[in-house]
């Protein structure tokens, strides 16, 4: 080991997303006596997908708070708490569950800074498990963030990366308004190298994730690791994608979006939501919009095929979108 | 709805003043609610308008209970909630027009009042929608150690929802700071309660979550009044959520565009031999604590007073259109 090896390794450790996550609810915990966690099993069990695993002994019950299942209730309480002065992150098991509070998000959360004339603030963050992959079937897999990035008054944000594991919760923590974070499932486990120094990353733009000059893959959350293996795949037979991660779904960084694809001249997005009505649509229009003069190529979708998810693995692999198809729709594009 | 005098362990607190405290603000929101009707025919007020006319005793009788500090959420037949608490009327009423002046900038209308500086936190007009937000209002309180009261106001018609049964249960299990306040005025829109409920006493269901409730004769302003003094005591003593059902009846359609095709009105002209102001002032006169000058005076103020707010709803502005995108987020956001 020569010097320069032991000081990478004092900068950076190997982390999960999971542990990145931890990290980050622990880091606001601590800096933050406004904040705390609230949500069915966050607490004695340790969370569902174990992210909030032994913050229950480090902080107590009382900021580390166990609900019963009314979804509807404990998120409309965090709502309630954020009027009144506290800053509360709000877990729901999984987004299929986030449909029994929808109300409260939508019709609470998203309306009262501008239902009161700009009175009030709901600096509330819901933390929302999403996605397929774990053969949970067709009431724990889906997709909804389309749904909520449909929302006024909402932010949704999807981190894809260590990082953004690390870094989106406390930047949505400091945003007056309620964000919606999706971290899909598949990514739990995920394991790679995180900055010690690891910190606090904007929620307000897309990133490229890898740069290339023939066709721009726009995605985000679980679908990111998808597209970029596929984006080596696509290099492999010369042909050069560039890969943006959206991060933030509202508000949508089109600039960048529509930037890469001025130079590529060539658009799929890759989107685990349904096709029909997806958040790939209004990602397909902003194109549209905003580039269509640069296109060489129609724009393209991978979407999750028009079913509820299924159970058996091999069908509900070929529900999602997959490198394969990728690969295939930009071929297809370029005429390959 | 047998006892038509006050409930007698309140009767340390009837002096004459605080009674005819208690008539006139009756009367401020009677005739403020009468003039919304009349304007809302003139189509100076749009949209959808609840009048509160025959609840009067319920809001009456709480918010004198609440202190500064105290927080309350309401429902969208909450015009005169936000008078008696305080919101000044002049700005109630140019919300109810649309115009920037108003409440919440004309945003919100008749369904949506705000006023941080009362801490009136809405105006909710999803049935129940309220009651969660009630929860973690004092959820916060409680976690920070300030000894608050939120008084959360809903009908009947919540307790259908399941946000009802949630929410009382919550309330009690973190034992919460809240004053759930029923009004139950016997109908969800038309839906008469016993055709939606299989138990209509409605603080039964309360009493199941360990939360102390109690059911009063709603057309009685001190019978009300008494008992949310004992139940914001007790709150404020740590005691844990209350539960109020005010037994009350409204006496107009429950919307401008209601006909009323599901009540009788033998059935409205029996309840308003109830009437909450008429049945206190006939039993001021009765027992001589009324005198001849004040009626007149409580009607030549109430007149004033809502003059003056229709005078300043009138001279508002409307909001600029280039204004729309305005406050839907805090900090500017270009979806």
């Amino acid at each position: 080991m020569t010097d320069a090896d032991i000081t990478v390794a004092a900068a950076s450790r190997t982390i999960t997303y999971r542990d990145a996550l931890r990290e980050a609810l622990r880091d606001a915990l601590q800096r933050d006596e406004r904040v705390f966690l609230m949500g069915e099993d966050v607490g004695c069990y340790g969370g569902c997908y174990a992210v909030s695993k032994g913050l229950y002994d480090e902080f107590g019950p009382d900021r580390i708070r166990d609900t019963p299942l009314s979804e509807s209730t404990f998120v409309g309480a965090g709502i309630g708490a954020a009027l009144n002065g506290m800053r509360p992150i709000v877990e729901i098991m999984t987004v299929n569950f986030s449909l029994l509070a929808l109300d409260q998000i939508v019709n609470n959360a998203a309306t009262l800074r501008h239902m009161s004339g700009g009175q009030v603030s709901v600096p509330v963050v819901f933390r929302i498990p999403t996605g397929a992959g774990r053969q949970l079937a067709a009431q724990h897999s889906h997709s909804l963030e389309g749904w909520y990035a449909h929302v006024p008054g909402l932010r949704v944000v999807a981190p894809a990366t260590l990082e953004d594991a690390r870094g989106m919760l406390w930047t949505a923590l400091q945003d007056p308004d309620p964000v919606v974070m999706f971290e899909h499932v598949m990514l739990y486990n995920m394991e790679g190298t995180l900055a010690a120094a690891a910190g606090p990353v904007d929620i307000d733009r897309a990133v490229v994730r890898r740069p290339g000059t023939d066709v721009t893959l726009i995605t985000y959350g679980g679908s990111l690791f998808k597209t970029l293996v596929a984006a080596q795949a696509l290099a492999a037979d010369t042909i050069s994608a560039e890969v943006v991660d959206l991060r933030s779904l509202r508000p949508l960084d089109a600039e960048t979006v529509l930037a890469s694809v001025a130079r590529t001249r060539r658009a799929v997005i890759v989107d685990e939501g349904w096709r029909t009505g997806s958040f790939a649509a209004e990602v397909s229009a902003r194109i549209m919009e905003g580039a269509f003069w640069s296109l060489d190529a129609p724009v393209a979708r991978v979407c999750t095929a028009e079913v509820p998810i299924p159970y058996p693995r091999h069908l509900e692999q070929a529900a999602l979108p997959q490198p394969a198809a990728i690969v295939a729709a930009v071929k297809a594009l370029m005429g390959a | 709805m047998t006892d038509q005098s006050p409930a007698p362990h309140a009767k340390p607190r009837l002096t004459r003043d605080h009674l005819l405290g208690l008539l006139r603000q009756m009367m401020r929101i009677r005739r403020f609610e009468e003039r919304c009707g009349e304007l809302y025919q003139q189509e100076k007020i749009r949209g959808f308008l609840h009048l509160y006319i025959g609840e009067e005793a319920v809001a009456a009788g709480v918010m004198g209970c609440l202190q500064p500090e105290d927080a309350v959420v309401a429902t969208y037949r909450e015009h005169g909630h936000a008078i008696l608490r305080g919101v000044p009327m002049t700005a109630v009423m140019a919300e109810m027009y649309g115009k920037a002046e108003g409440c919440s900038r004309g945003r919100g209308g008749s369904m949506h009042l705000f006023d941080i500086g009362t801490r009136f936190f809405g105006g909710n007009a999803i049935v129940a929608g309220g009651l969660p937000l009630a929860v973690g209002m004092a959820l916060a309180d409680r976690m920070r150690g300030r000894p608050r009261v939120t008084a959360c106001f809903f009908g009947d018609g919540a307790v259908a929802e399941g946000e009802f049964h949630e929410s009382l249960n919550l309330a009690a299990l973190w034992k919460l700071p809240v004053l759930f306040v029923c009004e139950n005025n016997l109908y969800a829109m038309g839906t008469r309660l016993d055709r939606a409920q299989s138990q209509t006493d409605l603080h039964l269901k309360a009493a199941v979550y360990q939360v102390a409730s109690e059911a009063v004769d709603g057309m009685d302003v001190v019978a009300v009044e008494a008992t949310a003094r004992r139940m914001t005591d007790a709150i404020r003593d740590g005691a844990g959520p209350q539960f109020l059902e005010c037994r009350t009846y409204r006496f107009r359609a429950h919307s401008m565009f209601d006909p009323q095709l599901y009540r009788d009105k033998a059935e409205i002209d029996d309840w308003k031999r109830h009437d909450p102001v008429a049945r206190l002032f006939a039993w001021m006169r009765e027992t001589g604590m009324l005198h001849d000058a004040d009626l007149p005076a409580i009607e030549r103020d109430a007149e004033a007073e809502i003059e003056a707010a229709v005078a300043f709803a009138e001279a508002g502005q409307w909001e600029p259109v280039e204004d729309l995108a305005k406050d839907v987020y805090t900090r500017e956001v270009h979806p």
